[in-house]
């Protein structure tokens, strides 16, 4: 690029950051520091510009015409995991998930750094398949064509995977096997209390966690109606718009959101339940993301205040589950690892842990730093794969500290890096990744009578 | 911007890593936790040892280019704001325990050690350092010695400098010196390890430090005394040092403090309280067991409405954490707080407090107050907005009132945040004009070029205020 059309875009990025910004956040931010050890590229590196405070300073910076937003910048707040583990540690309540938001909003509309193969992708997924629950159901049938018809055992045999690059391929060998039909092709729509109804709620069952984790989706149907919850399942809905929001395609996840609100809205119920804590974060913000949309904003409002994570509205609402141990006589460790937005953001860290608790024959051992990003973050797997490895080494680290069978996750983003993780550190055989809905389910003998 | 030939001497001493110019490290260390300072230095280096600090110090006393040594830019009073440009020296990659001494309970340790990370080392070993800003999850050991921290145990154990016994530190001109040692009893000569805690770097860059440790507390209590008057709470703080008792915590908070500190810490505090004292003993179980009961008619005696104690150390540490995030939590009621750092010797409390209050009222700005209050050192904190110009004004109008009525009570101007830019302009008021000439002269024999901080401590104009009454 030419210095004058570098000029031009550098000139019109900073106007649409200088628009985008929340002034007001910036100026909440006191530069205390308090959000400096909650930070996990912070912790990494040990550098200011690698924390919430200096990344806030690099916004502000620009905002005010100090520096310009030059690929450094850019760079910086890409690296970010948006695991928002300032936001609970910060005392000025400082909203810098959506500070981050918005950056990274106007640096998608400007940004001439994408190669072609990047832009391809990025096209294909944010406009053409996860906004239709079909066309991922399409993609996920490809995927188990390529895994049942022989294709990977020639991929793997004949090193076509060594064109990808490293972190790629190891993702490729940890995937879990595709499931041929979703949760609602298996085992349909609606699904009636056991015993007395409490309250109906509709599951929300995302889009990958739907492909990939079928299972899980079917388990907390199992889980909530023995708990006394009526589950409705809307056939329509479609993925959340996390990864869209995160990665600067705001406009692509308010219209998802305006589809889901109208979906679940129909169904009048009494919660919405999430079982994936990225997904579950997007859909409590509904309310923000569309705050501006005067003619979403209440229907948006009435969404967010009825969104719950499945381990909150059992603990909270539920009858009393029992839970036992799954062979006789025989103790299994456990251990938990945090998803950040289930923690951060949805704010459930213990109803979790409280459900793990209540299984007997099993020891639950906290892991250190468990509510420490596990370097998963989306995509930033794949897009920031050197910090991504250098968290997920000191993760599995203390993983491997607990020596516990199974790895407990909240949301298939975690789950798949932990299962990750285990292979890279020579874990298999010793030590599990499971979802917690699938560990409770299998142990789950009925209610408390 | 530092000169290329400079920048590649630097690089020589230190990698090229470690040597950063660009506009995101510059921006990035233009700041501390001081509201409204910010100036952009030419460049950030990140030091490993002695040896180097010592090398990049001759180079920058050839040219002459300003210095300031940075931990993790916490601080309150500007001190870490490269306001004359030069270089930010980034001390975060010396962050060693490098000796725990358990025969004559010591430890030695680099500067950028973490405060927290070094506390519950030593706690682990069965050892106490009792130092603890309110910022010690972030804040570095060399940070502390160098504005001379305090915290909320100040009042029985007391602050930073009473547990540096040793340094080893770099002068402007390169030269490496030691002072102390391992050492409880010295008097060779001037005490440099006293003078050099708590300079705010415009002496020397502390390179290492000895430290002194004690046997933890065996036992400890807290509690919570609730006021619905706020004058009730101060006599109570004095009546109790009074009454010869020392406790090893005694904050108050008043009213706006409250509310704030609940919303973040969701305690269920009673929110039409005006003011709370929160209250902590340690020690042997018999003597905390004595001090709180005394402690507790005390606060009946003076119409506390309400008295509860901890139930757990988890509930107690709950409520010292709250405290803690007391500064920023005030910052969700409007956008900028100015908090400072007054001090009165602790019977003055209660009249320190009316006279904040009076001064807020006159000057139409919001203050809160909270603080160290068994140790006479309140924060009173105007809630504000960076924007708005006028209120700005009035609010350092209301301040220079609020620090000539702490000097008025036989205060001061700071009880441990330091001089740095925000209070230079105060200084002579405390310590008169020839109190000023000596520090500048031991800067002068430090420093000659003024390298090192400059712009801090010293202002070019005082603020004039003609008679300082001695009380």
């Amino acid at each position: 690029m030419d210095k004058t059309s570098e000029d031009v875009r550098l000139n019109s990025l900073t106007e649409k950051l200088r628009l985008r910004l929340d002034g007001d956040q910036l100026t909440n931010c006191m530069r205390c520091g308090f959000c400096l050890p909650a930070c996990p590229t912070f912790a990494e590196t040990g550098i200011e510009a690698e924390s919430p405070r200096g990344r806030i300073a690099l916004m502000k910076a620009v905002k005010d015409g100090i520096m310009a937003p030059d690929v450094a910048f850019e760079e910086q707040m890409n690296h970010c995991l948006g695991c928002r583990a300032c936001e609970p540690a910060c005392p000025a309540d400082v909203k810098y998930g959506q500070l981050i938001e918005q950056a990274r909003d106007a640096i998608e509309d400007h940004t001439k750094t994408h190669r072609g193969w990047v832009k391809l992708v990025r096209h294909t997924a944010f406009q053409t398949i996860f906004p239709n629950q079909k066309r991922v159901r399409w993609m996920g049938k490809g995927l188990r064509f390529y895994q049942t018809s022989g294709m990977r055992t020639l991929a793997r045999k004949t090193g076509a995977m060594k064109m990808f690059p490293k972190h790629m391929r190891e993702m490729e060998e940890i995937l879990p096997d595709v499931a041929v039909q979703g949760v609602v092709e298996q085992i349909g729509i609606l699904h009636p209390a056991k015993g007395e109804k409490i309250a109906t709620v509709a599951l929300f069952r995302g889009c990958l966690m739907d492909v990939l984790f079928a299972d899980t989706n079917i388990h907390t149907v199992d889980l909530l109606t023995e708990a006394g919850f009526e589950v409705v399942i809307p056939e329509q809905q479609n993925c959340c718009g996390a990864m869209h929001a995160h990665s600067g395609e705001i406009e692509g996840a308010r219209s998802l959101a305006r589809s889901n609100i109208s979906i679940f809205k129909a169904a009048g119920v009494d919660y919405i339940v999430s079982n994936a804590g990225g997904c579950g974060a997007l859909l409590l913000e509904y309310d923000h993301l569309l705050h501006e949309d005067e003619q979403w904003k209440d229907d948006a409002m009435w969404f967010a205040e009825r969104v719950i994570d499945v381990s909150d509205l059992l603990v909270r609402m539920g009858r009393l589950l029992v839970f036992s141990e799954r062979e006789e006589n025989q103790c299994v460790r456990i251990t938990y690892q945090d998803s950040c937005h289930l923690r951060n953001v949805m704010r459930s860290s213990d109803a979790p842990r409280r459900l793990m608790r209540q299984v007997t024959g099993v020891e639950f051992v906290e892991m250190k730093e468990a509510e420490r990003c596990c370097g998963s973050a989306g995509t930033y797997t794949l897009t920031q794969p050197v910090m991504s490895g250098q968290i997920l080494d000191h993760k599995m680290e203390h993983v491997r500290a607990t020596d516990a069978q199974y790895l407990l996750t909240s949301n298939p983003g975690c789950l798949l890096q932990m299962m990750h993780g285990i292979n890279q550190h020579g874990l298999n055989g010793q030590m599990k990744a499971v979802h917690i809905v699938d560990f409770l389910h299998e142990r789950m003998c009925g209610q408390d009578e | 911007m530092l000169k290329p030939e400079v920048k590649c001497e630097l690089i020589a001493i230190l990698g090229e890593s470690y040597v950063k110019d660009d506009m995101q490290s510059r921006v990035t260390h233009s700041y501390d936790g001081t509201p409204m300072l910010q100036s952009l230095p030419d460049a950030v280096i990140y030091p490993y040892n002695t040896q180097q600090v010592s090398e990049v110090m001759k180079v920058l006393s050839r040219q002459r280019i300003p210095v300031i040594g940075r931990g993790s830019g916490t601080n309150l009073c500007g001190g870490t704001v490269p306001v004359l440009g030069g270089v930010v020296m980034v001390m975060h990659r010396m962050n060693q325990i490098l000796e725990v001494d358990m025969e004559n309970l010591t430890a030695s340790v680099q500067p950028g050690l973490n405060t927290k990370q070094f506390t519950t080392h030593v706690e682990q070993l069965g050892l106490f350092y009792p130092p603890d800003p309110s910022s010690m999850s972030i804040s570095t050991i060399g940070g502390n010695i160098a504005e001379c921290s305090g915290g909320l145990r100040g009042l029985k154990y007391g602050t930073t400098k009473d547990y540096v016994i040793g340094l080893e530190a770099v002068l402007a001109n390169g030269d490496i010196i030691r002072t102390g040692g391992k050492l409880m009893k010295d008097v060779a000569g001037y005490d440099l390890t006293k003078l050099l805690v708590g300079s705010e770097g415009t002496l020397a860059i502390i390179t290492e430090a000895t430290l002194k440790l004690v046997p933890p507390p065996k036992y400890k209590k807290t509690m919570l005394a609730m006021y619905k008057d706020l004058n009730g709470a101060a006599r109570t703080v004095s009546k109790i040092i009074e009454n010869r008792i020392i406790p090893a915590t005694l904050e108050i908070l008043d009213n706006s403090t409250i509310r704030v500190v609940d919303a973040f810490a969701n305690l269920g505090l009673p929110l039409q309280m005006e003011a709370i004292l929160l209250i902590e003993q340690d020690g042997e179980i018999e003597s905390v067991e004595r001090d709180i009961a005394s402690i507790t008619a005390i606060c009946h005696s003076e119409q506390a409405e309400q008295i509860s104690v901890a139930e757990s150390a988890e509930e107690a540490e709950r409520l010292l954490t709250a405290r803690r995030s007391a500064f920023t939590a005030l910052a969700r009621l409007r956008p900028t707080t100015i908090l400072e750092d007054a001090t009165v010797p602790r019977s003055k409390i209660a009249d320190m407090i009316i006279e904040i209050n009076r001064i807020a009222a006159k000057h139409q700005v919001q203050i809160c107050t909270f603080g160290h209050a068994g140790d006479g050192n309140l924060h009173p904190t105007a809630l504000t907005d960076a924007r708005n110009t006028d209120e700005i004004h009035r609010v350092e109008a209301a301040f220079e009132e609020i620090f000539e009525a702490a000097i008025s009570l036989g205060g001061t101007i700071t009880g441990e945040h330091g001089v740095g830019m925000v209070k230079a302009p105060f200084l002579e008021w405390k310590i008169g004009r020839s109190g000023i000439e000596v520090m500048k002269a031991i800067k002068h024999a430090f420093d000659p070029f003024n390298i090192l901080n400059p712009g801090k401590v010293f202002a070019k104009e005082s603020r004039k205020r003609v008679v300082i009454d001695r009380g």
